[in-house]
């Protein structure tokens, strides 16, 4: 689950992590208080507005603005809140921004007395561990960095049986360069960081900037922190933080029903058990001559109400031309899939596009001839290479 | 022969009582599967599906000398479960469970390497030697006995892709399906070892999809250990769209080898035949025994 910067940061400073404050809201009018807040709490003068989305890259498409005075705050907040701010990671198509966050500004004093790095948390699949990545290259594209000069990223990867030691943070620290309250500071941070990375169950912490300000503070300026599904069993008050707003209407509408849908831009819409098979079908699609108009598990439970969920939402994508059902029945028998379709079929109406069915495993025999015998205008196959067939014919007519 | 479980094999099922465990635990004894008990704790000395129920899986062990375990554990209490398991002298530790958290994960796979014993998954369908012994929740009817191996990360795939070599005319020895999480237990590159000091396997189907390095790993290894075997390998996931699970940083680790196409480059470097259609596995095969 993503969080955004203002929640990420709420939840780093109960572990002690210093972040720059800010409060986030929703009007002009609440950013105008928040802005003169910061200045009775903290003393801010110079305030930053940062619009809160949940991607990457958001100063690039005019998404963050300082200010100066408390007019510049009102005129900021008016361009960001509610803009359709487009960045790298947002794709073209770009986000809304119900949300700024109205923070106060680190970068006082001196240019050459700050500095800003690069710090992350996440798993290490190869090795099994959870790695810290660091930088004395921040505030940039971590990604460019990587690429262009690998010798200036470090990693310190910990035991699962202990906490990050003494020593790794040391070492960090000198690694960055740090001397005198900054290293000390620092020391402090990337423990609480990974102290907070294990304790939230959170699947990645990524501070860019991790800020060294003039006066030798270690401040988290940004804060992208996302924390693992699996593990909102144990944290149930986190699931509030999700803010469905940033998701897809069709996926969150599949989530209600446990079907597991990413939106795609194709022409072929796709029902399938499990993510393997369902991705394979995709890519069939595409093969086909095809391009797949979603991806979409319905899980090891598909039955007549999952089915008919899976077909309005794949429906309501306009671009999409033919559907493709690709069961292969283990634990999920293959007559109840069909009868599935049939009733779909008959709540839903017309479906004006054409339809292939492919049922193999379990009861397909049965299943086939269900289809067959409903008078409903479906293509059906029992192997893989017939669908695929299918598909091909059903685009090139399209 | 085959790999990992066999009609000798010594069966208990973690989680035995539940919902899961108890229809998942008939199916295997129908198929011939020689479960010798089940752990519930608090349930010990009951008896459940005409076997024996323990507290802990030492107890177990102690009484029915089981060398195998399938654990249908909720989420919350599936990496306990495991640790129990390789504690308790369970060799092949089988973890259906989906949903685990990942930190979870990280701490059983560290303490469960002091013992020796083989964890498959989590989030796997398990593994199956056709005709002698099912440990997972695969449909057995598909698998017939036969000579091909079949190693993959996604269940249902796993399914098609034994449908495919049986009615190419070829059969099954032992599938092994490793889990599509981030930390597993058993990689491709292991499975792929134990097919091919498996006597009785002849071909290989290594399904692996985007995401993590285990197929490069895997085909690596068998080309450096002299392509002593037939393999053909599929990788779904062409068409999904970048940057949906994995983080910013995350591209950093292993980002080279990570996409569909990628992978499938290396494993033709390595001598593997590269399905590119999902349909054509079983075909692939057939052709790659025969030549």
């Amino acid at each position: 689950m993503n969080l955004h910067e203002y929640q990420g940061k709420e939840l780093l400073k109960r572990y002690g992590v210093k972040v720059q404050e800010g409060h986030a809201v929703e009007s002009v009018d609440a950013a105008i208080e928040a802005a003169k807040q910061l200045k009775n709490e903290r003393d801010a003068h110079i305030w930053v507005v940062k619009a809160q989305i949940h991607a990457g890259g958001r100063g690039k498409g005019g998404g963050v603005k300082v200010a100066d005075t408390l007019d510049k705050v009102k005129e900021k907040a008016e361009q960001i809140l509610g803009m359709n701010l487009v960045t790298p990671q947002t794709g073209a198509q770009g986000k809304r921004v119900n949300k700024v966050l109205i923070a106060e500004d680190m970068y006082y004093g001196e240019a050459k007395d700050r500095h800003e790095y690069y710090m992350s948390v996440l798993l290490d699949r190869e090795k099994k561990r959870n790695v810290i990545i660091y930088s004395a290259e921040g505030g940039m594209d971590i990604e460019e960095v990587a690429a262009k000069t690998p010798e200036k990223i470090f990693k310190e990867w910990v035991d699962p049986a202990t906490p990050l030691e003494p020593f790794q943070a040391r070492r960090i620290a000198f690694n960055l360069g740090l001397t005198g309250d900054a290293y000390k500071n620092m020391v402090r941070f990337v423990t609480m960081i990974y102290k907070a990375y294990v304790e939230l169950d959170a699947t990645l912490i990524e501070i860019n900037p991790t800020l060294k300000t003039s006066d030798n503070k270690i401040v988290a300026v940004d804060a992208k922190v996302k924390l693992d599904d699996n593990a909102l069993i144990r944290h149930k008050e986190y699931a509030d933080l999700r803010d469905i707003t940033e998701e897809d209407p069709a996926e969150v509408e599949a989530s209600k029903y446990n079907l597991n849908f990413i939106k795609l831009f194709g022409n072929v819409g796709c029902m399938v058990n499990g993510a393997g098979l369902a991705m394979a079908t995709m890519d069939m699609i595409q093969l086909a001559g095809g391009s797949p108009a979603n991806f979409l598990d319905v899980g090891g439970t598909a039955n007549a109400q999952t089915v008919e969920a899976g077909f309005r939402i794949i429906l309501s994508d306009p671009n999409v031309k033919a559907i493709l059902i690709n069961i292969f029945g283990g634990i999920v028998r293959c007559d109840r899939v069909a009868q599935g379709i049939i009733d779909a079929y008959n709540n839903i109406g017309e479906i004006k596009v054409p339809i292939i069915v492919r049922l193999q495993g379990t009861n397909a025999d049965v299943a086939k001839e269900m289809i067959d015998k409903s008078g409903l205008k479906v293509y059906s196959a029992i192997e893989l290479k017939e669908a695929a067939e299918l598909v091909s014919k059903v685009v090139a007519a399209a | 022969m085959s790999v990992l479980v066999n009609k000798n094999s010594r069966i208990i099922v973690q989680g035995f009582t539940g919902q899961e465990g108890t229809f998942h635990a008939e199916q295997m004894i129908e198929y011939g599967t020689n479960v010798v008990g089940g752990v519930t704790p608090g349930k010990g000395g009951q008896s459940h599906l005409g076997k024996p129920v323990f507290n802990t899986v030492e107890a177990a062990v102690k009484a029915t000398s089981a060398d195998v375990s399938i654990i249908f554990v909720p989420p919350a209490f599936a990496a306990d479960a495991i640790m129990e398991a390789a504690e308790g002298g369970i060799k092949v530790i089988v973890c259906i469970t989906e949903g685990i958290p990942v930190q979870d994960m990280i701490k059983a796979k560290q303490y469960i390497a002091q013992f020796d014993c083989r964890l498959i998954g989590p989030n796997c369908p398990g593994i199956i030697t056709s005709e002698e012994a099912k440990v997972g929740i695969m449909p057995g009817f598909v698998f017939k006995k036969g000579t091909i191996g079949i190693v993959s990360k996604s269940g249902t795939l796993t399914y098609e892709a034994a449908d495919q070599v049986c009615r190419a005319g070829l059969g099954i020895s032992t599938a092994i399906g490793i889990g599509g999480d981030p930390i597993i237990g058993t990689t491709t590159r292991d499975a792929v070892e134990l097919f091919m000091n498996d006597p009785e396997t002849k071909g290989i189907v290594m399904i692996g999809e985007i995401g993590g390095g285990m197929e490069a790993e895997a085909a690596r290894w068998i080309k450096a250990n002299g392509n002593k075997k037939p393999v053909v390998g599929f990788i779904a996931g062409q068409t999904a769209p970048p940057g949906r699970r994995m983080g910013h940083a995350g591209a950093i680790i292993g980002g080279k080898d990570d996409t569909a196409i990628a992978k499938m480059n290396i494993m033709r470097e390595c001598g593997i035949a590269v399905a590119e259609s999902p349909a054509v596995i079983g075909e692939m095969m057939a052709k790659e025994v025969k030549s």
